[in-house]
């Protein structure tokens, strides 16, 4: 069938594919904006708001079929679409640009070396949404990112593409930068308009909506700048040219990042849904070290794992999801035939545990438990019932949280232990005398860092053996 | 009783570039209390380390109870706080780079400085910190050294980075 691409033998085609987000980001000069000028840029944005009225770009980005490119996959006019037009409250776009997610690198491309497109992005997008203040809440560490962007938006500002006057038509637009400081939950929308309006960065229940009540209580879109850089070449070209990028329901370039066990690990982009197989072996250079693929997570830590045979899937939004598992942030790990699947868990699970807020106890309890459990296991000292004990403990934190970071921690954990049950099984009935595999990088919280008292209680608990 | 801190005062002030970035970031803002993330930014820039008397300034300039700005300050894990080495060696951790080797990184920076994951050097040059995904994954292993990343790394390079580092 011409649209049925969600079945192996009609593959997305991706040779002689022209980048269209990264095809300047290899060149040295690409984030000043003589560069971006000399290429095109702000063309869109004048043409955005010369040509458009805010509900015609909404309308436009909705007919794209652009999805969010974050991790939820929304459809963003349709997001957009929810702010209410009469709200007499100021309305506010933020740019998250905290990318957390374990396996994802790709929006960091852009913030160092394309600002101008998610600046030119954020122009049309406020536009749209009648916005006129805008932020970028970037996490902590990309000090560069920061930087960069920061020069970036001083070169708009004296170029009078973003203040009072944006390029002369009397819209006004100011853009600030915001670092974060180090907090994963930071990037969950709500989580990080907590952190921007000046809290710990805990999430809040929706509904409200952000779209409804947000930022300082006003309706804000919080939006991925992978997303928000599609926005100005949905302009120039149009919707239909983006639609007939890649796969039917969810369009367009898309940034896949790879990493893990591969030759070539990197960004690679392509027409959204190309074969998981061809990413790996063909763009990413394989397998390395000539073994075999074992495991693959699809879309960052939090996307269910895929053993290797169920990697023959379009990498497109739906096609993940009837794989039961997700596109998300498209953060790919490839795990080769000598991961310890255990210790691989292990170390999701401490990161979701160390991550959680700590609001709800399902998610502050449940993390910390099912690292716990994982690391008795895969130090020996696991039990026949800590199995079924973690599935059930995973499956209780799901759908009871303000947000989704227990289920982020349930899906590894459900998916690891169901498609790799057999090791999993074979370390408990090993005991302590299990020969240590060739392993991952493993707990860097050694041992000795347990206090005494607890190696004590420890020991109680497990009856002295 | 006041303890000094690291600039000798104190009583902390914001240098009057600091004062002015302050004067600047809320014009930004709707509300002050969004501005406390970049001013406690600035009292790292000011102060390197966020003490307990950057904790009383940054509160007194926006306003905030102290302990309402220790509670934000403590809730993130990526501000240099009190005892911090000249150089903060963040060891990436999580799947990416611990299927990359990441293990053999801090293990080996462990024997080379004596210490352990969570400690600083007697010398107060380096602390060593096991950090979450760095968002480098493509470059596993990394290290963040203070702002920059070193990234492909390997023990020959890190061991040139570590010889680089006065």
């Amino acid at each position: 069938m011409a649209d049925d691409k969600t079945t192996p033998s009609a593959k997305i085609d991706y040779r002689g594919f022209e980048p269209i987000l990264t095809k300047y980001t290899s060149q040295p000069d690409s984030a000043t904006l003589a560069f971006y000028r000399g290429h095109g840029g702000y063309d869109a944005a004048r043409k955005a708001l010369t040509e458009y009225e805010p509900d015609q770009i909404i309308e436009l980005v909705k007919s794209s079929s652009l999805r969010g490119r974050g991790g939820a996959g929304f459809p963003c006019g349709l997001k957009w679409s929810f702010v209410p037009k009469k709200s007499p409250k100021p309305k506010y776009l933020v740019v998250n640009a905290d990318e957390s997610e374990p396996g994802t690198f790709k929006d960091r491309l852009i913030l160092e070396r394309d600002p101008h497109q998610l600046i030119e992005g954020v122009i049309i997008s406020a536009y749209a949404l009648d916005a006129h203040v805008a932020y970028c809440y970037i996490r902590g560490e990309f000090v560069a990112g920061f930087r960069t962007m920061q020069r970036a938006i001083d070169e708009a500002y004296a170029a009078g593409f973003l203040g009072d006057d944006v390029l002369g038509t009397g819209y006004s637009l100011h853009l600030t930068m915001h670092r974060g400081a180090g907090a994963y939950i930071c990037g969950e929308e709500t989580g990080l308009l907590s952190s921007l309006e000046g809290k710990r960065g805990t999430p809040k229940i929706k509904p409200p909506f952000p779209a409804v009540e947000g930022l300082f209580g006003c309706p804000t879109v919080v939006n991925n700048v992978e997303t928000l850089a599609c926005v100005p070449h949905i302009v120039n070209r149009g919707a239909e040219w983006f639609r007939s990028i890649g796969a039917a329901k969810g369009p367009g370039p898309k940034l896949l990042c790879v990493s893990g066990h591969v030759e070539r690990p990197g960004v690679y982009e392509v027409p959204c849904g190309i074969n998981l197989l061809d990413l790996i072996n063909d763009l990413a250079g394989g397998v390395w070290k000539g073994r075999k693929l074992k495991a693959v997570v699809p879309g960052g830590s939090s996307a269910k794992v895929l053993a290797a045979h169920e990697c023959d899937v379009a990498t497109d939004f739906d096609s993940l999801a009837a794989k039961d598992t997700m596109l998300g942030s498209g953060g790919v790990i490839v795990m080769d035939e000598t991961t310890d699947m255990v210790e691989a868990l292990y170390n999701i699970l401490r990161f979701y545990a160390h991550e959680s807020c700590g609001q709800c106890t399902p998610c502050r309890e449940g993390t910390g438990w099912l690292a716990k459990i994982c690391g008795r296991v895969h130090h020996g000292e696991g039990r026949p019932e800590d199995l079924d004990e973690m599935i059930d403990l995973a499956e209780r934190m799901c759908g009871r949280t303000i947000c989704v970071l227990a289920d982020a921690a349930a899906f590894p954990c459900t998916s690891f232990i169901r498609k790799f049950r057999p090791e999993f099984e074979a370390k408990i009935a090993a005991g302590k005398g299990h020969e240590r595999r060739i392993s991952i990088g493993g707990p860097l919280v050694h041992p000795g860092a347990i206090s005494a008292h607890n190696q004590e209680k420890l020991a109680e608990l497990h009856g002295g053996h | 009783m006041s303890s000094p801190g690291s600039n000798g005062a104190r009583v902390r002030e914001f240098s009057d570039a600091g004062k002015k970035h302050v004067a600047w970031l809320l014009t930004r803002y709707p509300d002050p209390q969004a501005a406390l993330l970049p001013v406690l930014r600035l009292a790292e820039e000011e102060f390197t380390n966020i003490d307990s008397p950057a904790v009383l300034l940054v509160a007194r300039t926006l306003d905030l109870s102290p302990g309402y700005v220790w509670g934000v300050l403590t809730f993130y894990t990526h501000y240099r706080r009190e005892g911090d080495g000249k150089y903060l060696l963040q060891v990436c951790s999580t799947l990416s780079c611990a299927l990359r080797g990441c293990r053999d990184i801090s293990h080996h920076l462990e024997k080379k400085l004596g210490i352990e994951v969570g400690e600083t050097t007697s010398d107060g040059r380096f602390t060593l910190k096991k950090v979450e995904c760095l968002g480098s994954c493509g470059t596993a292993p990394v290290v963040q050294v203070n702002d920059e990343y070193h990234e492909n790394l390997s023990i020959e390079k890190l061991d040139r980075l570590l010889a680089s580092l006065d």
